[in-house]
């Protein structure tokens, strides 16, 4: 063992098992029941206060003649000394023989809910404090309530102030009674209900000599009886996806595992999105490169291909995959002024991932006092609540009874967390894995790599009857099926419409080609396979359209004689040309320009409908494909 | 897991949630321990890079050892680094006891430099353990326009989703380290053999426990001059890491004052 190594050895030491398991638990109840001086009566009979700190809140107290209160410790800020409220949450550390503790000390006033949930949504285990003169009391319920929401099942009750009421049983045993009772309902079961004096520390630290019918353990041996929270390692796989980077050669998908565990080689699929890819590696700095990694990690892995992922996406193992839905219910805490009501939307943002939704139900507000659900048509501010909502992008959730990490969430409005919510349950949706498209502002390219094919124009020319529209529209239809997004642009539909303006002399012709480029332009940078069907006779108009389109313009010429169009004649518009009634048609009174050089001739002269559209599918397919991957992950 | 190495994934977590969801981001670097920890989990978030600015606000009153430090440092780990000047203490609200003035220069010199590079994420290494106000920290941690804090109405955050979207002109302090102790910095600092100034090694029986400018801090009576020795004598100690701190002390509230107005 080199210097070094023996010097770490030694540290690791001299911090002692004691020092390694740091265990956070809260404090909550009523206002004014004692929370803060429990914990100052834990500080100091732990002997964990800070030399002098003592000596200088006596001396603050004393400066505003009053007496002593052990809450001076926490209510640090001036403005609390004065309003003698704590307004936020506070975190406070000391440790017993068995471990480290981090109390958070949550604020019982109502109106700083936010604050309380903010403090006890990072504790263990909650301590309820009761004062033994007052009672079960509105906000003790409500906190009870929301240790349940919050997930916490360690409880212990401490009630406080015993030394008020002559230390008397019976009723401490009134109240440990309706206390129980009310958490049952809550499906919570307190591992011990104190009798407590925070004030001159009986059955804190040590046991009292004051109250012999009490045989039970202090404060400081119930919170050495609460166990952790043991790592979720044999769940399924949830890695929300935080980001990807590319700092160098590496590209690099980071999150952290909230569940289960993952290793090189293993398949992930991106869910919501049934992309998958292998595990390539799981990178490190400063440390050996793992092959496994587990819940509670941070990690960086590289995938053996290149998929268009992004955060919000949520690595998972495909045979245990998220419920994939639009629909689901949840149960809620409201902490916004503003109440919630029936068709507002809002953002669900699960671990890293954030959902558009539209509020289809409130199916009940809870009553805290008796637990029963109630109708209503809004949800008021700290309001607990079941609602249903529907999202507009396909979610990918866990449910809060079985995942708790990624079961739950919170409620955001104008990007402000507004609630937090519990998946009570979802409905899968029936989707067709290969339609599913972003819903965010993406490139070009990572567009393409989800949609998986290219943005192109597939431009139709070429005579009234030659099959333009009837391949169009079978086109369409194919690559629908097989999962492209593709859009048919008709030249007759278009002049009902963007070109409804413009007749058919050479320069409104000119002026119809244009516009219908740009909107093609626009199809295909959304991602479209652009069909246009559009007679587009002159050789100049075309080649203009070329030129706005760019490279992902292909010329395909729809040839058949004018005496097998005019046979078809769909539209009765060779007959009224030839009679006079429609002037400048094609063909007829009009030029048509053949293509020079078109990317693909199709003669539909004699040729079934159904080998022509082989021919352009088969052409479609490889001038779509997506051809460089990497371009799509600049973003 | 070990309770390090849970603060450490913590804290690359709140790391990769900042860069992702604040643009232009940077880090302060103090020089001293814990942005020093900071810079190290950084590395270890973006896997060997800084990829954002790493700003130093200098008072020009830092140990000349610091310094030395600054320079070598942010070539060795390839930093981008910014330092820019406090204004001086002429300018400072007259009103603040004499060292909380002092020290108010690195509020208004932090100020500029959001001025100057519209910042809208500022990465600093406060932990909740050092002084009670900032135990009241939310790891996201608005700031309006002025740099003001509003600890009277912060957002809620809860279950690692934090508050990433501001008005204009406002910013986000961002503190990885808020959960960690002064004993857990030093724990890490052993683990993971990152360098820091030697003066928080005993020299002539004294050592400093926290650096900040020479004339408004002072070394404790301390004999540990090595990483092992100062976990131990942590382990037994009962005072207060920032006792040398002059500015916490003054007045009841300087400090409060201090941090309401945009200090760290």
């Amino acid at each position: 063992m080199d210097g070094t190594a023996l010097a770490l050895k030694m540290a690791e030491n001299a911090t002692s098992a004691a020092l390694t398991e740091r265990f956070p638990f809260a404090i909550v109840g009523h206002v004014d029941h004692g929370k803060s001086s429990l914990i100052g009566r834990l500080l100091h009979d732990t002997n964990s206060l800070p030399e002098g700190k003592f000596a200088e809140l006596k001396a603050a107290s004393d400066k505003r003649g009053g007496q002593f209160e052990w809450s001076f410790l926490l209510d640090a800020l001036q403005a609390e000394r004065d309003q003698g409220i704590t307004i936020d949450t506070t975190q406070i550390f000391f440790h017993t023989a068995k471990r480290r503790y981090v109390i958070i000390d949550a604020p019982g006033h109502k109106e700083f809910l936010k604050n309380a949930i903010s403090g006890v949504a990072q504790a263990q285990a909650a301590i309820l404090v009761i004062d033994a003169a007052e009672g079960v009391r509105e906000q003790t319920r409500r906190h009870a309530l929301i240790l349940q929401l919050l997930g916490l099942r360690q409880i212990a009750v401490a009630v406080n102030k015993v030394d008020l009421i002559g230390f008397d049983q019976a009723r401490f045993d009134a109240i440990a009674r309706e206390i129980t009772d009310y958490l049952r309902q809550l499906k919570l079961s307190p591992t011990f209900i104190i009798p407590v004096s925070a004030r001159h520390g009986d059955n804190i630290a040590s046991p009292s000599n004051k109250m012999p019918w009490y045989q039970g353990p202090t404060v400081l041996a119930a919170l050495d009886g609460f166990t952790s929270a043991p790592v979720a390692t044999d769940q399924p796989l949830r890695m929300p996806i935080q980001d990807v980077f590319k700092f160098d050669e590496r590209r690099l998908v980071v999150g952290r595992i909230e569940s289960g565990s993952l290793r090189v080689g293993d398949r992930l699929e991106f869910a919501p999105s049934f992309k998958q890819a292998k595990i390539a590696s799981i990178e490190a700095w400063n440390a050996p490169t793992p092959l496994t990694a587990h819940a509670g990690q941070s990690v960086a892995i590289t995938l053996d291909d290149e998929l268009f992922i992004e955060r919000g996406h949520v690595a998972v193992h495909s045979d245990r995959r998220p419920i994939l839905g639009h629909r689901a219910n949840l149960r809620i805490f409201w902490l916004d002024n503003q109440p919630l009501k029936v068709g507002q939307r809002l953002k669900l943002k699960v671990a890293t991932a954030r959902y558009p939704i539209e509020i289809e139900q409130i199916s009940a507000v809870i009553d805290v006092e008796k637990l029963q659900p109630t109708q209503a048509s809004e949800i008021g501010r700290n309001a607990i609540a079941e609602i249903t909502v529907r999202s507009r992008a396909l979610m990918a959730l866990d449910l809060a009874a079985d995942m708790q990490r990624t079961g739950r969430g919170v409620l955001l409005r104008e990007g402000e967390i507004v609630g937090g919510a519990l998946v009570l349950s979802a409905e899968a949706s029936d989707v067709d894995k290969r339609l599913i498209g972003p819903d965010h502002l993406v490139t070009r390219g990572a567009r393409e790599a989800v949609n998986g094919h290219r943005g192109a124009v597939l431009w139709l020319t070429g005579l009234s009857g030659s099959g333009k529209s009837t391949l169009a529209m079978g086109l369409e239809r194919l690559l629908f099926q097989r999962g492209r997004q593709a859009f048919v642009l008709d030249g007759d539909l278009l002049r009902q419409g963007v070109t409804s303006d413009l007749g058919f002399s050479p320069k409104d012709r000119a002026e119809n080609i244009r516009r219908s480029a740009e909107v093609a332009k626009l199809l295909a940078d959304a991602g479209q396979v652009v069909i246009v069907s559009l007679i587009s006779p002159y050789t100049e108009d075309r080649d203009r359209a070329r030129k706005i389109i760019g490279e992902r313009f292909h010329e395909i010429y729809v040839k058949a004689d004018l005496a097998t169009c005019e046979s078809r004649d769909p539209k009765g518009l060779y007959k009224a040309a030839r009679s006079g009634a429609i002037k400048n048609f094609t063909g007829i009174d009009a030029p048509y320009e053949a293509p020079g050089k078109p990317e693909l001739v199709i003669d539909t002269t004699g040729q079934p409908l159904e080998r022509s559209l082989a021919a352009l599918a088969a052409y479609t397919e490889p001038a779509v494909a997506l051809q460089a991957v990497k371009d799509a992950w600049a973003i | 897991m070990s309770d390090l190495d849970a603060l450490e994934n913590q804290s690359i977590y709140i790391l990769r949630e900042a860069y992702s969801r604040l643009k232009p981001i940077a880090m302060l670097w103090s020089l001293g321990k814990d942005s020093n920890v900071m810079l190290w989990l950084a590395r270890k978030a973006f896997l060997g890079h800084v990829p954002f600015p790493v700003v130093h606000v200098d008072t020009g009153k830092k140990f000349p050892e610091m310094y030395e430090f600054r320079d070598r440092f942010s070539k060795t780990w390839n930093l981008n680094l910014i330092v820019r000047d406090c204004p001086p203490v002429e300018e400072i609200d007259p009103s603040l006891p004499p060292a909380a003035r002092s020290a108010a220069r690195k509020t208004i010199g932090l100020k500029n430099v959001l001025d100057e590079f519209k910042f809208k994420g500022i990465i600093a290494g406060i932990r909740r353990d050092e002084q009670a106000t900032r135990a009241k920290e939310r790891v996201f941690s608005p700031r309006a326009e002025s740099g003001a804090w509003n600890f009277r109405d912060q957002p809620p955050e809860f279950w690692d989703h934090f508050k990433s979207e501001l008005p204009e002109g406002a910013h986000m302090r961002i503190h990885p380290l808020l959960s960690w102790t002064e004993l857990d910095i030093w724990r890490y600092i052993a683990r993971e053999q990152i360098p820091i100034v030697d003066l928080y090694y005993s020299r002539n029986g004294k050592r400093y426990r926290s650096l900040g400018d020479q004339d408004i801090t002072a070394p404790i009576e301390s004999g540990a001059s090595s990483i092992t020795e100062i976990i131990v004598e942590l382990s037994q100690t009962r005072t207060s890491e920032r006792a040398g701190r002059a500015m916490d002390h003054e007045r009841e509230d300087a400090f409060e004052r201090l941090r309401a107005q945009g200090y760290m």
